[in-house]
């Protein structure tokens, strides 16, 4: 087995084995508690509001917005850990069929392990500094990799075509 | 355990050799009568199928009434406002969760279902590196499955058992059942990893690997599935640089306006306010949409490429499947991204997709089907001819 189908399906099942735990664990101690919030501070914002009590109202439609915010980004980072893991896998078993030599195989194969690790994570800690113009940065860079190492996978796979 | 020592037998002795008119069963030890690899293929590609079938019929009688009736739930929460019945309010916000949880679970009911099929196939590629007894593999496999069929039933009932019978203050019998049969995928898999971690020690594959066949219709998914999962990934980071935030901005700022125009009294504004949340709600649905469903419809066929050598069909039919289904998994993203232009014309091309994919899915099932029929024939062929011999 080559260095660069190592890289893919080791790295593949470690990263979508902390998927499912990260999911797991947000599953068991924070996500039903999320969802009450959610859904409890969206009633209470309209309840308050047939109340006459517009300032309660207000904050609590605030309360809506950052915990959807934080739930969408916990949902998304787990989802995308574990299918930017499974895609890994199933490249790892074939990457021997990307028209390269190794050694641009494995800056390819470092570039998606990389990407698919840090792109979710800057999406995570989003939610510990809202709007931080640095993390939206990481996420970019991260996305960016994972995009830049697919298309040259894809071309890898044409240039066999030929 | 019948190991089989590296290296594997060269590419000569696997190169395709069948054709539809002679049946040659030259991938016949790497797809056994009853093996696990069997069982996970068929399951597989018969739990994706069966997915995508209940995701059609979701989308066309279930998606768009769900959101007629959630903007309706929501009038009426506006309306209470106004009238400053605060009880009202409460109830038309249980009546929404009511909507939603039917929503949610039969969302979730089909992704789990296509998400299992994955899992199966992506098994079957790697039951040469588990080393376990060929018994022990095909008891993990038909666990496998039965999680795999398990969980998104019990999903479905959960909006319909409710909390009936149940002696749980908040989990109802249909979510034990969907957390038991997750919770046996998830000691499958732990398994599978012993299995996996016994061949690093040993480094013997205990059957022969997928052939590597060198086609079309091989190429031509690998190829397209890469290419379909790139779209995704570039559609996928167009909407969180360009919309994501905006939309995400909306919503309370819609929200904020609907409650104002409702506390003024101003009944109209308020519902013209539902109507721009849902406009809003459909915006981001389709995008997420969109960008998931041609993910998942890449990979799907960069996992049916390692399939095709079983797929007895001819050359010019196996093309055909192909086809079709990149067909489909293009056509269903793009149609469902115009939906919010075109309306219901593209509702409907969408759901054309989706059919295309399942039909090309089930056409390289029954190749799948023919090859084994074939290969376990054969077999049977073999055996009484040699019990003839034998006899006096």
């Amino acid at each position: 087995m080559t260095g660069s189908r190592k890289l893919l399906i080791f790295g593949g099942m470690a990263l979508a084995a902390f998927g499912m735990l990260y999911g797991l664990q947000y599953a068991l101690f924070v996500e039903h508690q999320t969802l009450d919030r959610m859904g409890g501070s969206l009633a209470h914002s309209f309840s308050a509001a047939a109340s006459r009590n517009l300032a309660q109202s207000q904050a609590a439609l605030e309360q809506y917005g950052e915990t959807k915010y934080d739930y969408v980004r916990q949902v998304d980072a787990h989802s995308h850990w574990i299918g930017l893991a499974m895609l890994m896998i199933v490249l790892g078993v074939i990457f021997e069929r990307v028209n390269f030599s190794e050694g641009i195989r494995q800056v390819v194969a470092f570039s998606l392990l990389a990407g698919s690790a840090l792109f979710p994570l800057a999406v995570i800690l989003q939610t510990y500094h809202h709007g931080a113009v640095i993390l939206k940065a990481l996420a970019v860079v991260g996305s960016a990799l994972v995009i830049a190492a697919l298309a040259a996978t894809a071309w890898g796979f044409a240039r066999t075509l030929k | 355990m019948p190991a089989i020592t590296r290296p594997l037998p060269d590419s000569a002795s696997v190169a395709p050799t069948k054709s539809a008119r002679g049946f040659a069963p030259a991938f016949a030890p790497a797809f056994e009568q009853m093996s696990a690899r069997r069982l996970y293929i068929f399951g597989g590609i018969a739990l994706i199928a069966a997915g995508l079938l209940f995701g059609d019929i979701f989308a066309v009688f279930i998606l768009h009434q769900n959101a007629g009736r959630q903007g309706a739930a929501l009038v009426a929460a506006s309306r209470a406002v106004a009238a400053g019945n605060a009880a009202a309010v409460n109830d038309a916000f249980s009546h929404l969760g009511d909507i939603l949880e039917d929503r949610g679970t039969k969302v979730d009911a089909h992704v789990h279902m296509i998400d299992a099929g994955y899992l199966a196939l992506l098994l079957a590629l790697v039951q040469p590196y588990i080393a376990f007894s060929r018994r022990t593999k095909k008891s993990l496999a038909v666990l496998f499955i039965a999680g795999g069929v398990l969980l998104p039933v019990g999903i479905f009932l959960i909006h319909y058992v409710g909390l009936a019978g149940s002696p749980f203050a908040a989990i109802g019998w249909a979510s034990v059942l969907a957390d038991s049969a997750g919770a046996l995928l998830i000691v499958v898999l732990i398994v599978q990893a012993r299995g996996f971690w016994k061949y690093l020690r040993s480094r013997q594959i205990s059957e022969p690997e997928v052939p590597d066949e060198d086609s079309m219709p091989r190429r031509a998914l690998l190829t397209g599935g890469t290419i379909l999962v790139l779209l995704g990934f570039l559609h996928g980071a167009y909407y969180a640089g360009t919309l994501l935030y905006e939309h995400e901005r909306m919503e309370t700022v819609i929200l904020q306006r609907m409650i104002n125009a409702a506390t003024a009294g101003n009944l109209d504004a308020a519902t013209t306010e539902v109507n721009n949340f849902g406009n809003l709600a459909g915006a981001r649905a389709v995008n997420i949409a969109a960008h998931s469903h041609i993910i998942e419809f890449g990979l799907l066929a960069m996992l049916l490429s390692f399939v095709q050598p079983f797929v007895f069909l001819s050359e010019k039919w196996k093309r055909r499947w192909v086809k079709l289904l990149l067909g489909g998994s293009v056509i269903l993203p793009v149609f469902v991204l115009l939906e919010l232009k075109l309306g219901l014309l593209a509702g409907g091309t969408a759901d054309i997709g989706g059919v295309m994919v399942i039909v090309g899915l089930v056409g390289m099932l029954v190749g799948i089907l023919r090859y084994s029929g074939g290969l376990d024939v054969a077999r049977n062929d073999v055996g009484k001819a040699d019990a003839a011999e034998g006899a006096p």
